[in-house]
């Protein structure tokens, strides 16, 4: 356990994911840099098609073809992840970083019994265990997520979602890592349930110290449990700060878009969503990515690709609104007509 | 094991047995032309006695075998002749019961039927599970397209080429039959080792001609299998790969492809029956070459039904082995 | 995966053709479906032509010196009877691939209609034809066949075909019945229900289309497995009396112990010939099941 609260855990340096489809090569993850230290959380919020799932899983290696990872670094405590063996990233696994994965129904070996899915992976990295000494371990396991020891004995279809989520969330982090990233944990399961889930992810992380990615489309929900957000839009970051910042005075027009979308309580207004669609990967417009949908676009955007640049105490943005405004102009009722043509239509998902 | 899961099961399996013996009961009567009296014309023409009238005995059978009642009736007495286990006698082999010769017969099939099948389910679902695996030795792929050819040929022109392989030009084992016919069955290990010096052509010619089969609908699952996301998770947590594999990968695999062999089974049934006929082999299939070649009518109805009723049952032991193996049936959620 | 886009300006479009389109628009038909094809085709023009080109006689009881083996003058030489099994080649395949198309167009034709009302229809009439398509289904195929065609006096190569046809039909049913359910709950189709389209447009104009992947390569599945019924059925005795199939003649060449008396010239050739029409028709089957699931078409 680190007395070092600030130290660096994840540097995550210029990373690009292609997919090899049929139609052509699609940068899923387009150059995405971030950083993360001990004890933070930090949520990666992006529509489905922008590539967030496919960092999630690039990060441990864990991606399947036909992605491929063609440059970048993930330096988890000065080993960078990319460059190690496969009999390396399989220690480091677990051990180092734990995936919490998408919609736990699937990610639970339907013939294993909870307790034998706990165990495995622990014994894979400790060897052998005394046999009580391993019913100790998945005890504890289990009461981290507040799951009880029966658990152990049961099959994955006897659980209920929100308690099958916690189980995977026990067997990931069996063994203390300094890393967590959680791939929308909570999709697929009920309100009351999922704020269970968060519940329990935030107990975990306070427990283990450890940082955690989560990554998701749920902007209320992720902008509850972490102090940074990153906003990801076709495969780049375009906005990156701390949570409160963000929320108050968002820089780049597609948060304050997806802040807009989300409903309120208090103030009782028609509901607004994001006009257009998201673009094809595998025809990405020139210049910036998001500007057939933006009501700011003018000329550059069409032609120049906005880089990240700091607007704040520790946020950045990548638009070329910046630096001559200092925050974004407010929308009108009407929204007005963006100046570029709008994209044609998607014609590929990416997971 | 989920009572009614069991229950379901046994329901399905006297439905299915109901409407297949009705089958077998009505497609005969719904056929123009006496297959009694065609028979009793070639046995007579073979055995060269003239002077019998056809037609009186024709009618003498039928009226013993109540051919001449009412449909209905018939189907009862249909129904009661297999609860009594009587099933007619032989028109060639005068007077015995069919019953017999089908007694005789089915341990035969049942030997030949399970060593082959499941020498052939175990040794396709583990090389096709390696052929799915992206770790196993590339050499294995040299398999697959022999594996595509031999699934295409039917069993018994396998069996064919292999007796005129192994019992022709190369006289290394017999051509027919189960046993050698000069010595008698008796329960010691040389019997036992003719039995299976026998075995091997027609054993040979059901594995052959399934293994591939097999081999082939495991890749394809294990490969779907591959792809789930307890897959990933289990990658993720440093498993060594043979784990993931076997624990993750085949174990779920195997569900399926034990649905598929319930599936087959009927084939691979027919199958062997044809391949027991090319080898003269003492089993169902045999006898049934033989009942055909004299036109033994109720041999080949008696044969028909005890093929159906195998079956069945075959089915609803698959049917119970399947619990064991997949924990979501044995225990509802 | 197409999104589902704006209205076109002209009216209603089948959006259910536009998917059909979608599918055979793809890249490069495989090569298992042109091997395939190549192969059908050499076997159905030599079965076509071949007839013209022989003279039945020869295929006649002494009609050469029997057990000669292949010479120049009998290429494939002559069996027990003095029959040439050249002769006998070239009239008995067609034969076959004719009791092979005659089971497969009724199965598939009994099969498809009862797939449509099964799947689309649902409830009483699907669980009726499900039930009994199961219940044969799960029967081996020889028995019931070998009730048939023992029961019927006098074999023909119709009857042949008919009597195949009486369990080909359960495999189609439910497979075009699978597809018909899982075609029902597109979105496509919900469009059209919406835009008020009838119950029978709808299977006409957007089921179908789709199903036409499904049914080439069911049908090409059932005429395989007619072959390799009837072929099973001759094997044992139960074929047509009246002319030579390619089943029949390996019924014969084991009456007469071909096999053991190394008269090799007998059997092989039509264990060849079926085999190339299995193999045929297994490469054609593959092809066609990749252009009707594109996900395989994706794996490579």
């Amino acid at each position: 356990m680190s007395v070092d609260g600030d130290r660096e855990v994840l540097r995550v340096e210029d990373l690009r994911v292609i997919y090899d489809t049929p139609a052509g090569p699609v940068r899923a993850v387009d150059g995405v840099s971030f950083s993360l230290r001990t004890g933070e959380r930090m949520g990666l919020i992006g529509e489905s098609g922008s590539g967030k799932t496919t960092l999630g899983t690039a990060i441990v290696r864990l991606h399947r073809p036909p992605a491929r990872i063609v440059s970048g670094t993930v330096t988890v405590d000065g080993r960078d992840f990319l460059r190690a063996s496969e009999s390396e990233m399989r220690q480091l696994r677990m051990r180092e970083i734990a995936l919490i994965p998408q919609a736990a129904m699937n990610s639970l070996n339907p013939v294993m019994r909870v307790g034998d899915q706990l165990a495995d992976g622990i014994l894979a990295h400790e060897g052998r265990l005394g046999r009580r000494q391993l019913a100790e371990r998945l005890a504890r396991a289990l009461a981290q997520v507040g799951l009880p020891g029966n658990v152990v004995g049961r099959y994955p279809h006897q659980l209920s979602g929100g308690q099958r989520q916690r189980a995977a969330m026990a067997i990931a982090t069996a063994l203390q890592p300094k890393i967590i990233v959680a791939d929308e944990p909570t999709s697929a399961l009920d309100v009351v349930v999922q704020r269970q889930v968060m519940l329990t992810l935030g107990r975990l992380q306070q427990g283990l110290h450890a940082a955690v990615l989560l990554i998701g489309h749920d902007m209320g929900l992720i902008a509850q449990f972490a102090d940074t957000i990153g906003v990801l839009y076709a495969g780049r970051l375009v906005e990156q700060g701390p949570v409160e910042q963000l929320l108050d005075s968002p820089r780049h027009p597609y948060t304050r878009l997806l802040i807009d979308s989300l409903p309120t309580l208090d103030d009782k207004k028609a509901l607004r969503g994001i006009p257009g669609l998201p673009p094809s990967l595998l025809n990405l417009p020139p210049g910036c990515a998001f500007a057939p949908r933006c009501p700011y676009a003018f000329e550059r955007c069409g032609t120049e690709t906005p880089a990240l640049q700091a607007v704040g105490p520790a946020q950045v943005v990548a638009c070329h609104l910046y630096p001559e405004h200092s925050e974004l102009p407010p929308i009108g009722a009407d929204v007005e007509l963006p100046l570029v043509a709008p994209a044609a239509e998607p014609e590929v998902a990416v997971p | 094991m989920p009572i009614d899961y069991v229950a379901k099961r046994t329901f399905q399996l006297l439905l299915i047995v109901f409407i297949a013996v009705t089958f077998n009961f009505l497609i005969p009567r719904m056929i123009p032309g006496d297959p009694v009296e065609s028979a009793l014309q070639t046995k007579i023409a073979v055995s060269g006695s003239v002077s019998v009238d056809v037609q009186a005995v024709a009618a003498a059978y039928r009226a013993k075998f109540g051919l001449d009642k009412p449909l209905w009736v018939q189907y009862l007495n249909y129904w009661g002749g297999i609860f009594s286990r009587d099933l007619g006698v032989s028109l060639v082999d005068f007077p015995q019961p069919v019953i017999e010769k089908i007694q005789a017969a089915v341990p035969w099939t049942l030997g030949l039927l399970s060593l082959s099948t499941g020498i052939a389910f175990v040794l396709g679902s583990v090389l096709g599970a390696l052929l799915a695996w992206p770790r196993a030795p590339r050499a294995l792929h040299i398999l697959v397209p022999p594996f595509m050819l031999l699934s295409s040929v039917p069993f018994f022109l396998l069996a064919i080429v292999l007796v005129f392989t192994f019992s022709v030009v190369v006289p290394w084992f017999p051509p027919g039959g189960g046993f050698d016919p000069v010595s008698i069955l008796r329960f010691d290990m040389q019997t036992v080792l003719d039995v299976l010096y026998h075995a091997v052509l027609p054993a040979l010619a059901l594995v052959l001609g399934s293994v591939g089969f097999w081999a082939l609908g495991m890749r394809a699952l294990t490969i779907s299998v591959l792809g789930e996301d307890y897959i990933t998770f289990a990658e993720s947590k440093g498993l060594p790969p043979q784990r993931v594999f076997l624990w993750y990968g085949m174990r779920n695999a195997l569900l399926p492809q034990i649905t598929s062999l319930a599936i087959a089974l009927g084939s691979i049934l027919s199958g062997a029956v044809l391949v027991e006929a090319i080898f003269n082999y003492p089993g169902l299939g045999g006898i049934l070459f033989t009942a055909i070649a004299g036109k033994d009518y109720f041999v080949i109805q008696g044969i028909v039904l005890m093929l159906i009723f195998a079956l069945a049952l075959s089915l609803f032991v698959v049917d119970l082995i399947y619990p064991l193996v997949d924990p979501r049936i044995r225990y509802h959620a | 995966m197409s999104a589902i886009t704006a209205m076109p300006a002209g009216g209603r479009r089948s959006y259910g053709t536009a998917a059909l389109r979608g599918i055979l628009r793809s890249p490069r038909l495989s090569g298992s479906l042109v091997a395939g094809l190549a192969m059908l085709g050499l076997i159905v023009l030599l079965a076509l032509v071949g007839p013209r080109f022989v003279n039945p006689r020869l295929a006649a009881v002494g009609a050469a010196r029997p057990s000669q083996a292949p010479s120049a003058q009998y290429v494939l030489g002559t069996d027990s009877q003095g029959r040439d099994m050249l002769t006998i080649m070239v009239l008995a395949t067609p034969q076959t691939l004719r009791i092979g198309l005659i089971a497969g167009v009724v199965g598939m034709a009994i099969g498809l209609t009862l797939g449509l009302l099964s799947g689309f229809f649902g409830g009483a009439i699907d669980a009726v034809i499900r039930i009994v398509a199961d219940s044969l289904m799960t029967v081996p195929n020889l028995a019931i066949m070998v009730i048939i065609a023992a029961s019927v006096g006098h074999m023909t190569v119709e009857l042949m075909g008919l009597t195949v046809a009486a369990l080909a039909w359960t495999h189609p049913t439910r497979s075009i019945r699978a597809q018909v359910l899982s075609i029902r709950e597109r979105s496509y189709v919900r469009v059209a229900r919406a835009n008020g389209e009838s119950e029978l447009g709808i299977l006409f104009r957007e089921v179908m289309p789709n199903l036409v992947p499904y049914i080439a390569a069911s049908f090409v599945g059932a005429v395989s497995g007619a072959i390799l019924a009837a072929v099973g059925l001759e094997a044992i005795g139960l074929g047509p009396n009246d002319v030579h199939t390619l089943g029949t003649t390996i019924y014969w060449s084991e009456k007469f112990s071909a096999v053991l008396r190394g008269q090799w010239w007998w059997w092989g050739p039509p264990i060849v010939a079926i085999s190339f029409i299995f193999v045929g028709l297994f490469l054609l089957s593959s092809g066609l099941d990749r252009i009707a699931n594109p996900k395989l078409r994706l794996r490579t």
